[in-house]
């Protein structure tokens, strides 16, 4: 178990800038998850910590050892690949034991190391077979195995439940989590699925366009989002973000939005007066966070229903205010019909306010 | 009425249909097969009636596998040397041409360096070479090298021209072979503990062995049927290949043992066959291309 230092880490396919400049600091039995879109550099960034790609700039650390010019084979790391990349001409038992094998472990060794892996991966009964006879959740598990199976100091993970069905990733979701913990070995999971980071990870790291957007607890990365790509990237649906200036009366801030108008309060007004650089803002509100009110005076807007989605324990509610669109989830009592009109209310303790020009988060 | 007219047309037309493709199919081979059964009935019958039509057994023809040739004025020594010669060309070609193109394969489909797809282009443009226009050239070159006149290192000179020649277009075969292999599994592979070279020895290579032995074929095949290199480079009896030694058997003093000239024929024809017989499914995968997973 080591903790794993990324240092101004930077990758460059010729002009192409994939990771530009990441820091990530991961301790020891920490659960790790690189959240982003396809592209952003999150794979390539773990590629780098396997020892496959070389960063273009920066170091990476293992524990206090820079590790940053050892090959993959000295680092002892376990990597599960996003096609699991098992060897098609070997069978799982070989499979598994392979990197035992490169090792020069000894034969009873081996078959010690490969049983017990099997048994807690629950695979005992497919050792004999080829991967192409194996079920996607199988492979998977035999993938996991043969990084397992060597004790490894770090456990890179590339979209591993990707390719399973939605059933077997709710169930894998879990039993990694259970793996993790019972191991305690550093781990870093790469995904796009905010569902997968959100649930699983100690921490989260938002990376978008090569560049990291923000490190966090699950509930930091969704409670209080550092810019607008993290607010807008986790949650479904996501966060409406609707360009408003900030207006200042009596001593007071109001935002004003086309048709939206919400006054701020003492304690809010402070916090901006203390962050904000301009006038010109986007307000952040989560679906979940604004109420369907029955009086005038309550209401921050008027908003006109174009379409409700019931999802069973909600209903995802779109509407249009000042021809912008603000989806608002709500329970299926409360649901209003297409075409009506409804006033609704944000919850002042949970709106966020950013710098539009830099995406910033105020508040 | 009309509902068995139309019926009546179905048949025909599907008659017609067979009858077509029978025709188109079946007739160019004729000529084909007539020329083998032809060698067939003459190796083994002491006059053909009609030219085809075999009558009184003999094995007389065969004589070669037991005894030396005569032909003419001149006696040729036992096959069995000149088989030995002929499978030491194919095997070496065969050998040298697995090495260096699995090899090459691997460094054109997966490694970055500069002037690769020139070098690509070059290696398809090499292939376009007979080895006609190379023979004074290569007659000097082996001079020097000391490759020309000296038995069976004359022999080996020509394994060396000949997997020359064949290297280019074995390369870009398994070349495509390496490209089907996802990166995925090579670096599972160097995580896994492995140096790129024991990627490649123990993960790569065993998923591209169809690759290896349709290359493998080829170039046995095309080392078994060499004959202008050997027929110019090779003036020792003993060192002949097959296929000279067959050339012989018709050039001397216009006189022609058609039956000797068959059973030859035939007998060369032996690991050809069973290469291909065994080779049929990997033969048709590298149209295909890739592993089979």
């Amino acid at each position: 178990m080591v903790r794993v230092r990324l240092n101004n880490v930077s990758k460059y396919f010729g002009k192409v800038r994939a990771v530009e400049g990441v820091n990530i600091n991961i301790s020891d039995g920490e659960f790790v998850a690189l959240l982003g879109p396809s592209g952003c550099g999150k794979t390539t960034t773990l590629l780098m910590i396997a020892g496959i790609y070389k960063p273009t700039k920066g170091r990476i650390y293992f524990d206090e050892a820079d590790v940053t010019d050892i090959p993959p084979k000295d680092r002892n790391v376990g990597m599960v690949f996003q096609s699991y990349a098992l060897y098609p001409h070997m069978t799982v038992y070989e499979n598994i034991a392979f990197p035992l094998r490169i090792k020069k472990t000894p034969k009873n060794e081996i078959d010690r190391k490969v049983k017990e892996i099997a048994k807690l991966l629950r695979i005992e009964n497919l050792l004999d077979r080829k991967p192409g006879q194996l079920s996607g959740g199988q492979q998977q598990r035999v993938a996991l195995a043969r990084a397992l199976v060597k004790h490894p100091d770090v456990l890179l993970l590339d979209e591993p439940l990707s390719n399973l069905d939605a059933l077997l990733r709710v169930y894998m979701r879990a039993e990694l989590k259970r793996l993790q913990r019972e191991l305690n070995i550093t781990t870093i999971y790469v995904t796009h699925d905010q569902i997968e980071a959100l649930s699983m990870a100690h921490r989260i790291v938002v990376m978008n366009e090569g560049k990291v957007q923000q490190i966090g607890t699950p509930d930091e990365i969704y409670n209080m989002p550092a810019n607008t790509f993290v607010a807008s990237f986790i949650g479904t649906p996501p966060m409406n973000l609707i360009s408003c200036s900030l207006i200042e009366q009596d001593d007071e801030f109001i935002l004003e939005c086309p048709e939206i108008k919400v006054p701020l309060g003492r304690d809010l007004s402070t916090i901006i007066r203390g962050n904000a650089t301009s006038s010109e803002v986007i307000l952040g509100v989560r679906p979940e966070d604004i109420e369907i009110v029955a009086k005038e005076d309550e209401a921050h807007a008027t908003a006109m229903v174009l379409v409700t989605e019931p999802l069973g324990k909600d209903v995802v509610v779109t509407t249009d205010i000042g021809g912008n669109t603000v989806k608002i989830v709500t329970s299926p009592l409360k649901s209003p019909a297409p075409g009506e009109r409804i006033r609704i209310k944000f919850k002042l303790s949970k709106i966020h306010v950013f710098d539009r020009k830099t995406g910033k988060a105020i508040i | 009425m009309s509902r068995t007219y139309s019926r009546t047309k179905y048949v025909l037309y599907n008659i017609a249909k067979y009858v077509i493709v029978i025709v188109v199919s079946v007739v160019p081979i004729i000529p084909i097969w007539l020329m083998y059964m032809w060698l067939v009935s003459q190796s083994f019958s002491r006059t053909l009636i009609l030219g085809i039509v075999p009558s009184g057994f003999t094995l007389s023809n065969w004589r070669f596998l037991w005894s030396s040739i005569t032909m003419g004025q001149k006696t040729y020594p036992n096959i069995w040397p000149i088989v030995f010669n002929t499978l030491f060309l194919s095997l070496g070609v065969s050998a040298l041409v697995v090495f260096v193109s699995s090899l090459g394969g691997y460094a054109l489909s997966r490694m970055e360096f500069k002037g690769r797809s020139q070098l690509m282009q070059f290696i398809l443009a090499l292939h376009a070479f007979p080895s006609v226009i190379l023979l004074v050239a290569l007659f000097i070159l082996l001079n020097k090298l000391g490759l020309y006149g000296k038995g069976i290192m004359t022999l080996v000179g020509i394994i060396l021209v000949k997997a020359a020649l064949e290297i280019p277009m074995a390369t870009w075969i398994i070349k495509g072979f390496f490209d089907s292999i996802p990166w995925d599994i090579e670096w599972a592979a160097l995580v896994d503990g492995c140096t790129r070279f024991k990627t490649w020895r123990n993960i790569i290579l065993p998923l591209i062995l169809p690759g290896i032995g349709a290359v493998a074929v080829f170039s046995f095949l095309s080392g078994w049927s060499e004959f202008l290199l050997v027929f110019t480079f090779v003036k020792d009896e003993s060192y002949y290949t097959l296929p000279v030694l067959i050339y012989h058997m018709i050039g001397e003093f216009k006189y022609i043992n058609w039956g000797l000239l068959a059973a030859l024929g035939l007998f060369y024809m032996i690991p050809v066959l069973i290469f291909f017989s065994l080779s049929q499914k990997i033969l048709l995968r590298i149209y295909v291309g890739g592993i089979k997973r």
